[in-house]
């Protein structure tokens, strides 16, 4: 029997008359590698949000790392971790200064995150990389540490926006190799991306379109199922609004109604927008 | 056939690093030409020279029949840019911006509408909207309505694809190729090298260096080794293990399988052995295709050992 | 010129199409002339006042009555000598003391004029000027009167005005050189640079110059609706000074905007300058906001005055255009003096601006860097 680590049932999220999830009910389980993918403004954001702990659910019982996500949301941001592409590293401290410091914010006895600074610097043979400023690693070597510091304070759930997009390929099997030994560990990740190429790394992954969950499954049995050779087509077929004629002209329009609904949002942009927040 | 672009020998470095190193291609006319890389391999640098932004530092470059060094005033008529940020006005509208681009190069959206018009169409129903309020693939489309407004012979592309979801990189790739018609050139960068089947030749590229150009298809067929594909549900342990077993030349993930070359390009019963022995029940080997990505590996195992 | 035309429309929808910019270009000025304006001139009404009236005749019994029956002043105190003067003024019970000396009616009549001095409270000197400027007006009432009553004419009460705390009052509708001077570096300057950068920042410039369109159309195009808006915001100063607040331009009005004209392009340039050396937005507010808007503030002669800097700071504000345009706006405006008496500050503006056009010319990259 597999442990349930996330558990979302009935999960609707709405900003004013837009429902942004309408609906959703998944499970992710211990160790597993989870892709959560979706086109623009497919509602994305919005349910990785709620998933960690940063914004309330409207309705609906979403179970995080043992937390209830409406009640407790503070509890799920000490049991989980995040990665994003584009920052999670300060450039301007040298990479020990980094793991110390999220060692420290998430509350480590300060013994134990010197010993693990070190087995960590050790293990990515970032030795001599110790005292370095981050801006001045390479950017290969920036994601490893970012995953490591990641999920340096033993997190139930790691979430990873884009871990790999713009690596090379070598580093980009060294990362998923890590991937694989952390979800070995027990620890489960979480994956969002725009890239389908990563989608089959993924154990499982589930394809939001208008705020839906459209299909949830293996790679491979979706491959079957919609007689595919990539999630890319896979997800070009079904991310497809369904009464559009011909391929080229009629596509959009579905995806521009829905994106003439969205409300105008402000700084914050509640995820409904993932295209507006670009 | 005549040569759009033709460069020998271009090296730039920046302060701290070396963004290129002896680089030369040639483009050839209506031609899509892919540089693929990872971020940080130089492409931007290649592009803006190409396009008359920077001056390399060693290297001669003719673009159009034109010294992209001398003639950078004439060049810069005739190339239709777009850099790694949608160049917008996001405060413009959809229209505002398309109009601005077309007087900015002395010309009116009503002459060259029938270039555009394939493009302009999905998102002409919105052209009153800001531009900061499109969806990411609707400003791709508008951004690339505005490189092509002036008709160029060139267009630079850089990165056009980098955070625009599945749906509308699959459709971006189509409109590329209608514009072929028109007798574009069209010079495209990306460091998703699964988009590198959709050029008609493509360049490898990598800390600064060419790996390999060719027709995609040929760089596949470059692959030296036969490449087998394993599957077993049990992935980490399958790669470990597979490195393990002495005929592996290497193992590597790839998807939802490992991709595995052996040194004498053929293995027995006793890898499925060898794997049981490791708790590994089901596994099933195949033979595969090399892609661009399993060919870009291999070149760059290649540079590293020398 | 149909691109110029074009990248010029773009400008200005950019600037009326950004709420914050239309705030910095019209509201502040309003603002900031109605609250100087306002805090500067309240109207006074039964302003506090006592007098020290050392003759007690007939005449200064007068006099006093026309003061207090005219409904800006009400009597406070009788004072009985000098000495008092502090103790009301300390203790903030008046705005103003009447001092009448000793033989007042005997003097007007024998000489044909008179002293009477008029010790206004200068910690608050718009109030100050407001009350000396009434009582003298009050008092040439007086003297015009008394001239139509007697046949010996010529006579005439003359009243001094005397200054505790802040006898220069420095204040005075000086706020209004100083406000146009900060509000067009703040324009021009600040905006401008802010224009540029942001085009370098969303990689819009990137193809602007990859574009047929020239450098100069693309500093011009973004200049030149600042260059307009700011010469209207200059006017909309000027009109608001004068319909509200009644101040006087006493010099010449052309010559008054044609330094407006140089100081505006001054700034401008300064503006392209900035954006020349700063790759963000950030960048060129956090210069033009340090290197510019301060200093204008500090040490321009805007508040606090120039002779009364320490050494050192007065040195510094030598470096600063603003002040020699707050000068040249003074002189102009409130002394009413013409460009005899201007020339060598104009001289400096116009070395100035050759001096930024040149090194902004120079600095505007064709290329990337």
């Amino acid at each position: 029997m597999k442990n349930t680590v996330i558990s979302v049932k009935n999960l609707v999220k709405k900003f004013g008359s837009f429902t942004a999830n309408d609906n959703l009910n998944f499970e992710v389980y211990e160790g597993e590698i989870f892709g959560f993918l979706g086109a623009n403004g497919a509602g994305k954001t919005t349910a990785l949000r709620i998933l960690s702990g940063l914004s309330s659910p409207t309705s609906g019982e979403v179970i995080v790392a043992g937390f209830n996500a409406k009640k407790e949301p503070e509890k799920i941001k000490k049991n989980i971790g995040y990665m994003c592409q584009k920052f999670s590293l300060y450039n301007d401290l040298t990479t020990r200064e980094n793991i110390m410091l999220y060692g420290g914010i998430y509350g480590m006895r300060k013994a134990s995150i010197k010993e693990r600074t070190e087995d960590l610097l050790e293990k990515l043979n970032f030795r001599e990389y110790g005292d370095r400023m981050i801006a001045d690693l390479p950017l290969g070597m920036k994601q490893k540490l970012a995953f490591s510091v990641a999920v340096f304070h033993e997190p139930k759930i790691v979430f990873l926006d884009e871990p790999t997009g713009g690596v090379d390929p070598i580093t980009r099997r060294q990362f998923w190799e890590m991937i694989y030994e952390t979800a070995d560990r027990g620890i489960t990740i979480f994956v969002t991306t725009h890239y389908m190429d990563e989608a089959e790394y993924c154990d499982r992954i589930s394809i939001m379109s208008e705020g839906r969950i459209v299909a949830l499954n293996t790679p491979e049995e979706l491959k079957k199922q919609y007689d595919a050779g990539s999630v890319e087509e896979v997800f070009v077929r079904i991310a497809r609004p369904p009464f559009p004629p011909s391929r080229s002209a009629g596509f959009h329009a579905g995806g521009q109604n829905r994106a003439e609904t969205k409300p105008p949002s402000g700084g914050w942009g509640p995820g409904i927008g993932e295209g507006v927040l670009e | 056939m005549q040569e759009i672009i033709s460069a020998s020998g271009i090296s730039k470095k920046f302060e701290a690093a070396q963004a290129l190193k002896d680089i030369s291609f040639e483009v050839n006319e209506s031609e899509i030409f892919g540089f693929i890389g990872p971020d940080g391999a130089g492409k931007t640098t290649l592009f803006r020279i190409i396009t008359t932004l920077l001056l390399p530092d060693e290297g001669e470059i003719k673009v159009l029949g034109l010294d992209a060094i001398k003639g950078f005033l004439e060049l810069r008529k005739n190339i239709g840019y777009m850099p790694g940020r949608f160049s917008l006005y996001q405060d413009l509208t959809v229209e505002e911006n398309l109009n601005f681009y077309a007087t900015v190069f002395g010309t009116t959206v009503k002459e060259n509408y029938d270039l555009i018009s394939d493009i302009y169409s999905h998102i002409e129903p919105f052209r009153k909207r800001i531009a900061g309020k499109l969806s990411g693939g609707m400003k791709q489309k508008l951004a690339l309505s505005c490189a092509l407004i002036h008709k160029p012979k060139l267009l630079v592309l850089d990165e056009p694809t980098t955070g625009v979801d599945a749906v509308s990189r699959s459709e971006f790739w189509d409109m590329l190729k209608k514009l072929k018609q028109h007798n574009i050139t069209i010079l495209v960068s990306t460091p998703y090298l699964d988009e590198a089947m959709r050029c008609n030749r493509v360049a490898l590229i990598q800390n600064g260096k060419i790996l390999s150009i060719d027709n995609p298809q040929k760089i596949r067929e470059g692959f030296s080794r036969k490449l087998f594909s394993a599957k077993a549900p049990e992935k980490h342990k399958l790669i470990n293990a597979l490195r393990e077993y002495p005929g592996t030349l290497s193992a590597y993930p790839f998807g939802d399988s490992v991709h595995i070359t052996f040194h004498n390009d053929e293995f027995d019963d006793s890898l499925y052995e060898h794997l049981k022995k490791v708790g590994i029940e089901k596994t099933t080997i195949t033979e595969s295709e090399a892609s661009i990505e399993d060919r870009f590996l291999e070149l760059m195992k290649k540079g590293t050992t020398g | 010129m149909k691109r110029f035309l074009g990248f010029v429309k773009k400008e200005f929808l950019h600037i009326f199409r950004d709420f914050r910019t239309l705030i910095i270009l019209f509201g502040i000025p309003t603002a900031q002339i109605l609250i100087f304006g306002f805090v500067v001139s309240t109207d006074i009404k039964d302003a506090p006042v006592a007098f020290l009236d050392f003759s007690k005749d007939e005449v200064t019994q007068k006099i006093s009555d026309k003061i207090c029956s005219s409904g800006f002043f009400k009597r406070i105190d009788n004072l009985q000598n000098y000495d008092d003067i502090d103790k009301v003024f300390r203790k903030g019970r008046v705005k103003a003391v009447i001092v009448f000396g000793d033989n007042f009616g005997r003097d007007l009549i024998s000489y044909g004029k008179a002293a009477m001095s008029i010790i206004a409270d200068g910690s608050e000197p718009n109030t100050a000027t407001l009350i000396t400027n009434y009582v003298t007006a009050i008092v040439t009432d007086f003297n015009r009167e008394l001239v139509n009553t007697s046949s010996a004419g010529n006579i005439l009460v003359q009243p001094e005005v005397r200054m505790f705390y802040n006898p220069e009052l420095k204040g005075h509708f000086m706020f209004v050189p100083g406000v146009i001077t900060l509000i067009l570096i703040l324009i021009c300057a600040l905006m401008t640079s802010i224009t540029i950068t942001r085009e370098k920042e969303f990689g819009t410039m990137e193809v602007l110059l990859v574009s047929p369109l020239k450098p100069v159309h693309i500093i011009v195009g973004k200049v030149l609706p600042y260059f307009i808006l700011s010469f209207i915001d200059v006017i909309m100063i000027l009109l608001l000074s004068w319909f509200v607040f009644d101040l006087p331009i006493k010099g010449s009005i052309i010559l008054l905007l044609a330094e407006t004209m140089l100081y505006i392009l001054m700034s401008l340039s300064l503006g392209i300058l900035i954006s020349t050396v700063s790759k963000t937005m950030q960048q060129a507010i956090f210069i033009s906001f340090l290197g510019l808007m301060l200093p204008t503030i500090l040490l321009s002669g805007f508040i606090f005055p120039i002779e009364n800097m320490p050494k050192g700071y007065d040195w510094v504000s030598a470096f600063l255009p603003p002040r020699y345009f707050i000068v040249i706006l003074k002189n102009i405006m409130i002394k009413g003096t013409g460009f005899l008496y201007i020339w060598k500050e104009t001289l400096i503006l116009m070395i100035m601006t050759t001096l930024f056009i040149g090194l902004s010319i120079r600095n505007f990259k064709l290329r990337l860097e």
